[in-house]
């Protein structure tokens, strides 16, 4: 056998990756519910935290890739290892992108509390804040489990949270038409539905991380539905 | 015809194992082995220690027959012929597969001498075309620069990685269908090890290449098909490029990773 204390090194290693990964996403997931809390609660200090704490984000991603490049450097993983590395340094990629959303959704709630508008009511945006919270959950999971089954879920579950946001669009239309002194709140209403719903577009995105991880298939853009 | 010239069909160099068990003694060191080598392809054999690649590489041109108590069942065939039957011979055999094992070992002669000794020995070619067969070798085996100057002098002063590359050109000479190497830098520096490896890259356009190593990196760097062997057994044939990104079997897996044991 090759030297096993390299390995288990390295194992140790891949360990603090994981740990890393779970640590952003439980903080990308605290920071889309709080800045949705924000939303609804037009707290302005709430929303703050969310932009304050983003930075946090920024900083364990820029780690976790910088610790997932050295290990490919340095111990040039194969098979399940290779796929965990790249899978990680997407994921980590992609759990920052959620913060960026989180963040934008914080800034509308900032805009609305300054605007003082009469705000149209759509208790939509917080079952799709619930569902997108919840795939982000899962398919971390998948991912650090290396579930595919649940990675395969995730993507379903994103059905429903793009209909939700289809659903709060027609919605918001028909308040928008109805009164135009509902445009302006209409639409910061419609760009939270938007980061909501590109939440669960990055979720999907680690669930087919996770498959890959996995089973080592692409099921992005349905590429090895032929093949498989 | 001389040997370097000689056009080859493009088949030739098919290596078939089949159901191949084999013993030493009261231990079974393979067992039912299927294997399929393409011509002009670098298939690595990997595993182990104590998996039976050796055994394998070796069952291929018939070195295992020295061994006292070595028997086997099963068959092995180049390009369709059984390299076991009665009316094969053996220094044909090896004429035609070529071995390179993981200590070099050149003879205490010259330089020329060392690769003149195959096609001298085989009535293969004499004076300017033997001259011209072993420059030939030596390219191939991308020694020439280092030796032309001294082809004369003893093999025994070259480098570690250039001995290597001697014996290379020793089998090369013989032009061979099939090239086996046994761990061929497993003792040379990476920067040696590197000019066998881009040799072997070079070569695999006309011979048809098997390679035990323990370097599993060396394996995904060089093989086209990998072959993953456990007690005996075959556990996974796969292209190269799949087998160490998305291997099939939990034990490949296991292996390539280091996690097994």
């Amino acid at each position: 056998m090759p030297d096993g204390g390299g390995y288990r090194h390295f194992h140790d290693e891949l360990a603090v990756l994981k740990q890393k990964l779970l640590d952003m996403s439980e903080r990308a997931e605290s920071l889309v519910d709080l800045s949705v809390e924000a939303l609804l609660e037009r707290d302005r200090e709430k929303a703050e935290a969310v932009i304050e704490a983003d930075r946090e984000l920024d900083r364990i991603e820029v780690e976790a890739e910088n610790l997932a490049i050295s290990l490919l450097a340095l111990q040039q993983p194969m098979a399940r290892d290779l796929r965990f590395l790249i899978g990680a340094i997407k994921v980590s990629s992609d759990l920052e992108r959620v913060g960026d959303h989180a963040v934008n959704i914080a800034q509308g709630a900032v805009r609305l509390v300054e605007s003082r508008a009469m705000t149209p009511a759509v208790p939509a945006i917080a079952d799709m804040a619930r569902r997108a919270r919840a795939m982000l959950s899962d398919a971390l999971d998948a991912f650090i489990r290396g579930d595919g089954a649940l990675g395969r879920a995730v993507g379903k579950a994103d059905d429903q949270v793009d209909a939700l946001h289809e659903g709060i669009f027609r919605t918001l239309l028909t308040h928008m038409m109805g009164d135009p002194r509902t445009i302006a709140p209409s639409l910061e209403l419609l760009l939270v539905s938007r980061n909501l719903e590109r939440v669960g577009d990055l979720a999907t995105n680690i669930g087919e991380d996770a498959v890959y991880l996995a089973e080592g298939k692409q099921i992005r853009h349905r590429y090895d539905e032929g093949v498989a | 015809m001389t040997p370097d010239t000689r056009d080859r069909e493009i088949n030739e160099g098919r290596v078939v194992v089949e159901r191949f068990s084999a013993w030493f003694g009261g231990t079974q060191a393979l067992a039912g082995v299927n294997l399929a080598v393409a011509p002009q392809s670098v298939t690595a054999l990997i595993g182990p220690s104590g998996c039976g690649k050796s055994t394998l590489l070796r069952a291929m041109n018939r070195l295992n027959d020295l061994i006292p108590g070595f028997r086997h069942v099963g068959r092995v065939f180049l390009d369709g012929e059984d390299i076991n039957a009665p009316s094969m011979d053996t220094s044909v055999l090896r004429q035609r597969i070529g071995t390179v094992f993981q200590r070099s070992n050149p003879f205490p002669r010259s330089i020329y001498d060392n690769v003149a000794y195959g096609p001298r020995l085989n009535g293969l070619a004499t004076g300017r075309e033997l001259d011209h067969t072993v420059e030939h070798a030596l390219r191939r085996a991308a020694l020439w620069d280092e030796v032309k100057d001294r082809l004369r002098e003893s093999a025994l002063g070259l480098s570690g990685g250039q001995q290597q590359r001697l014996c290379i050109a020793r089998a090369l000479a013989n032009d061979p269908e099939v090239l086996l190497l046994d761990e061929p830098t497993s003792a040379l520096d990476p920067v040696a090890t590197q000019r066998i490896e881009e040799m072997l890259y070079e070569l695999r356009r006309d011979l048809t290449i098997v390679l035990v190593t323990h370097n599993l990196h060396q394996a995904a760097r060089v093989s086209d098909q990998t072959v993953v062997l456990f007690d005996g057994h075959i556990v996974e044939i796969d292209s190269t490029k799949r087998l160490f990104t998305s291997p099939r079997e939990a034990r490949t897996e296991a292996f390539i990773t280091g996690r097994l044991g």
